[in-house]
C-alpha cells in the first residue's frame, strides 16, 4: 500500500506546485501508515528528481522518454496507472491544474478509483475516506466520501503549502509500457510565457478590471507586479474584450487561484469573478466606489482612483524593498 | 462527421446557494436553471463549425443526464440550433455515474465537446471519464478548434502557455473560455423549432456510485475589510507587511 503522486514538470524542472504535492502526500502517508512515491514523466535530470526528497518523498519512478513532453493525455494516464499499480498506490494524487484535470479523470477510470477534484487540504477522515471539496465557485464546500478501494484526488492549488521534510530518497527508471504510436497528440506550436511568473504558481497576484478603461493603461499594473515578483490576473470583460490574453482571465470562467495575496484594481466584485479567486488569503481592493462588493470580499481596501493610487503603491513597494 | 456536445443543467452562476435543514442536499427552490456556461459555449462553437464547414458536418446531438425538469434546458440547446437531443432520464449521482450513462449514447460521435467543469460540483471529471470509457483520445482546456481536411486544429491552454496541436478522429475535447465568444440567444423561430425536433429519453443503466457528498458546508464570513485612505499606500504596505505578513 502506498500514496502516489503525479509530478509535472516544464523544462526538465519540476513546478511548485509539485513540491505541494509532495508535501501533502507525505503527511498523508504518515497519517495512513503506508509509504509514499512520486512518479514523473518526460526527462529531468537526476538532480532535480533528487529535489521531491526534501519533501520526504522515499520513492521517485521516473519515466525520460521525450515523448510526453506532448502531455497526450491518454498516454500519461496510463503510464500513471501502470505506476500506480506497481508500487500498489491505494491513493493517488494530482494537482488541481490544466494538466491534472486532464488527467485525473482518465486514470481514475482506469484504476476503478472513486475521484474528487480541488480538494482542500488533509482528509477530514480516514475510514471512511472523506475530504473537503469546493462547490458552487466557492459559494460552499462538501465533504465527499469516496467508497472504493483506490481513490483518486487533485489537490487545490495553495490549499497544503510547501512543507520541508528531507528523506533519502531512490531513484529507479520506469517504464510505462507505451511506444511511439501510442503519443497521438502532434504538437504544432506552443506559445510559452516566459520570463513572468506563472499565475497559478503565484504567491502574489496582480489583478485589473474594466476600471482601468483600456489596454494600453496596463503599465503600471505590470510594473507593481514586476516589483512584487507577482502572477498578473484579469477580470472577464477584460480578457473578452482583448485587452489582456485569456491565460490571465480569473473567475469562475477562468482560472480559480489561491495566493498568499491578491490585488483587485477596478474590479466591481462580481460573484462570478468572487468565485476565481475567495480562497486568496488576503484580498485587497482599490475602487472609486466605495459600495463595490469587492469590498465585502476584501481584508484591506482603499476607495479610490487606480490611476493615482497606483503610483502611491510602486512608490511604497520600493520603499519596503529598499 | 457527427458531433455530440454535452449538456449539463447547472444553476444560474447568481444564484444564492442554499442547502437542506441537515446540509445534506442543496435545495432547488427558487432557482433558475442554464445550459453549463461551458457547455453552451461549447454548442456555439460546435454551430459555427457547422455552419462554415460545408457539408462536411452532419448533425450536432446535444446529450444530458437528467430528470424531465432538465429538458428546458435541452430544447434551450435545440433552439440556438442543436438538431437532436438526448436525455438519460436519471438524477445525476456523481461524475462516474454521468459519463457511464452517457457512454452508452455516445458512441460513433467523430467529435464530442464537454465543458472543463460543472459550475455547481465544479467536479472537472465527465469528459476525461467519459473519453476514456469510450477509448479515445482527449484534449483538455481547449481554448479552440478548426477542422482542416477532416483534421483538427486544436488550441489548448497548458500550465504557463498555449498550444496548437493537430489532433485526428474520434477525439474528446474538454473546453474552457476562449472556444467561443458569446453564446446564442434562441430567436423565437428558434423555440419554435425546437418543438418539432428530435428528443429522446433513454433509461439509465445500472451503475455503481463511488463517491457521494456527505454534507456542505459554507464558508466561514469573512471579517470587515480594513479601509485605507486613498493617498495611505504606505500605510497600506505597512499593514501587507507587518499585520497581514503578505509582503
Ligand atoms: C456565466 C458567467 C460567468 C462569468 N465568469 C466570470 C469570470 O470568470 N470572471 C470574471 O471576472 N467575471 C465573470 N463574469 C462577469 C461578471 O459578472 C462581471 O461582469 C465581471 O467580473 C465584471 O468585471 P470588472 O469588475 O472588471 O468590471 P465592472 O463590473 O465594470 O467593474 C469595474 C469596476 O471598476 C471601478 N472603477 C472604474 N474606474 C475606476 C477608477 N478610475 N479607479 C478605481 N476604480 C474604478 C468601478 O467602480 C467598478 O467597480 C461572468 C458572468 C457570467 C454571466
Amino acid at each position: 500500500m502506498s500514496v502516489l503522486i503525479y509530478t509535472e514538470n516544464w523544462d526538465g524542472k519540476f513546478k511548485k506546485v509539485s513540491y505541494e504535492l509532495a508535501s501533502y502526500a507525505t503527511k498523508l502517508a504518515a497519517e495512513m501508515g503506508v509509504t509514499v512515491s512520486a512518479i514523473s514523466l518526460g526527462p529531468v535530470e537526476e538532480s532535480e528528481l533528487a529535489k521531491l526528497g526534501n519533501y520526504g518523498i522515499t520513492s521517485v519512478m521516473s519515466a525520460p522518454c521525450s515523448n510526453y513532453t506532448s502531455l497526450d493525455n491518454q498516454a500519461i494516464a496510463t503510464a500513471v496507472a501502470a505506476a500506480a499499480k506497481k508500487v500498489g498506490a491505494t491513493v493517488v494524487i494530482l494537482a488541481q491544474s490544466n494538466l491534472g484535470k486532464a488527467i485525473a479523470p482518465r486514470l481514475s477510470v482506469k484504476l476503478n478509483a472513486g475521484f474528487v477534484s480541488g480538494v482542500q487540504g488533509l482528509p477530514v477522515s480516514l475510514q471512511p475516506f472523506t475530504v473537503k471539496k469546493m462547490v458552487f465557485t466557492g459559494k460552499a464546500f462538501a465533504k465527499t466520501t469516496i467508497h472504493t478501494a483506490i481513490k483518486v484526488i487533485t489537490l487545490a492549488p495553495n490549499s497544503f503549502g510547501i512543507v520541508e521534510s528531507p528523506v533519502q530518497s531512490t531513484i529507479e527508471k520506469f517504464d510505462g509500457g507505451l511506444s511511439d504510436a501510442d503519443f497521438t497528440t502532434k504538437i504544432e506550436s506552443t506559445n510559452k510565457v516566459t520570463g513572468k511568473v506563472l499565475l497559478t504558481d503565484a504567491d502574489i497576484v496582480v489583478s485589473a478590471g474594466r476600471g482601468m478603461k483600456a489596454a494600453e493603461n496596463w503599465g503600471p499594473i505590470e510594473e507593481l507586479a514586476g516589483l512584487l515578483g507577482a502572477g498578473l490576473a484579469c477580470s472577464r470583460p477584460v480578457s473578452d474584450e482583448g485587452w489582456r490574453s485569456h491565460g490571465e482571465h480569473v473567475g469562475q470562467t477562468g482560472k480559480i487561484i489561491a495566493p498568499n495575496l491578491y490585488f483587485a484594481f477596478g474590479i466591481s466584485g462580481a460573484i462570478q469573478h468572487l468565485g476565481g479567486v475567495s480562497s486568496s488569503k488576503c484580498i485587497v481592493a482599490i475602487n472609486k466606489d466605495k459600495d463595490a462588493p469587492i469590498f465585502e470580499a476584501a481584508d484591506y481596501g482603499i476607495v479610490g482612483d487606480v490611476f493615482k493610487v497606483l503610483p502611491q503603491l510602486i512608490e511604497a513597494v520600493k520603499e519596503n524593498k529598499s | 462527421m457527427k458531433i455530440l456536445v454535452l449538456i449539463g443543467n447547472v444553476p444560474d452562476t447568481t444564484t444564492k446557494v442554499k442547502f437542506n435543514a441537515d446540509k445534506t442536499a442543496f435545495d432547488p427552490s427558487g432557482v433558475q436553471w442554464i445550459i453549463n456556461p461551458w457547455d453552451e459555449l461549447a454548442l456555439t462553437r460546435a454551430l459555427e463549425l457547422k455552419e462554415t464547414s460545408g457539408s462536411a458536418i452532419e448533425s450536432i446531438f446535444v446529450a444530458n443526464v437528467g430528470r424531465v425538469e432538465t429538458e428546458g434546458t435541452l430544447r434551450k440547446a435545440l433552439a440556438v440550433g442543436a438538431d437532436e437531443a438526448i436525455r438519460i432520464d436519471a438524477d445525476p449521482k456523481d461524475a462516474f455515474y454521468v459519463a457511464s450513462q452517457l457512454a452508452q449514447v455516445a458512441n460513433g460521435f467523430d467529435l464530442i465537446f464537454a465543458g472543463i467543469e460543472a459550475s455547481d460540483y465544479n467536479g472537472a471529471a465527465v469528459g476525461g471519464m467519459l473519453a476514456e470509457l469510450l477509448g479515445i483520445q482527449s484534449v483538455s482546456a481547449v481554448s479552440g478548434v478548426q477542422i482542416e481536411n477532416g483534421l483538427l486544429k486544436i488550441s489548448r491552454e497548458i500550465d504557463g502557455g498555449s498550444q496548437l496541436l493537430g489532433m485526428s478522429l474520434p477525439l474528446l475535447a474538454i473546453v474552457q473560455k476562449g472556444i467561443a465568444k458569446e453564446p446564442r440567444i434562441p430567436a423565437m423561430r428558434g423555440i419554435m423549432m425546437a418543438r418539432s425536433k428530435k428528443l429522446t429519453v433513454i433509461a439509465p443503466l445500472e451503475v455503481e456510485v463511488l463517491t457521494s457528498i456527505v454534507t456542505f458546508e459554507s464558508p466561514a464570513p469573512k471579517a470587515a475589510c480594513k479601509m485605507v485612505a486613498e493617498d495611505q499606500a504606505k500605510e497600506l504596505i505597512r499593514l501587507l507587511h507587518e499585520e497581514a505578513k503578505v509582503l
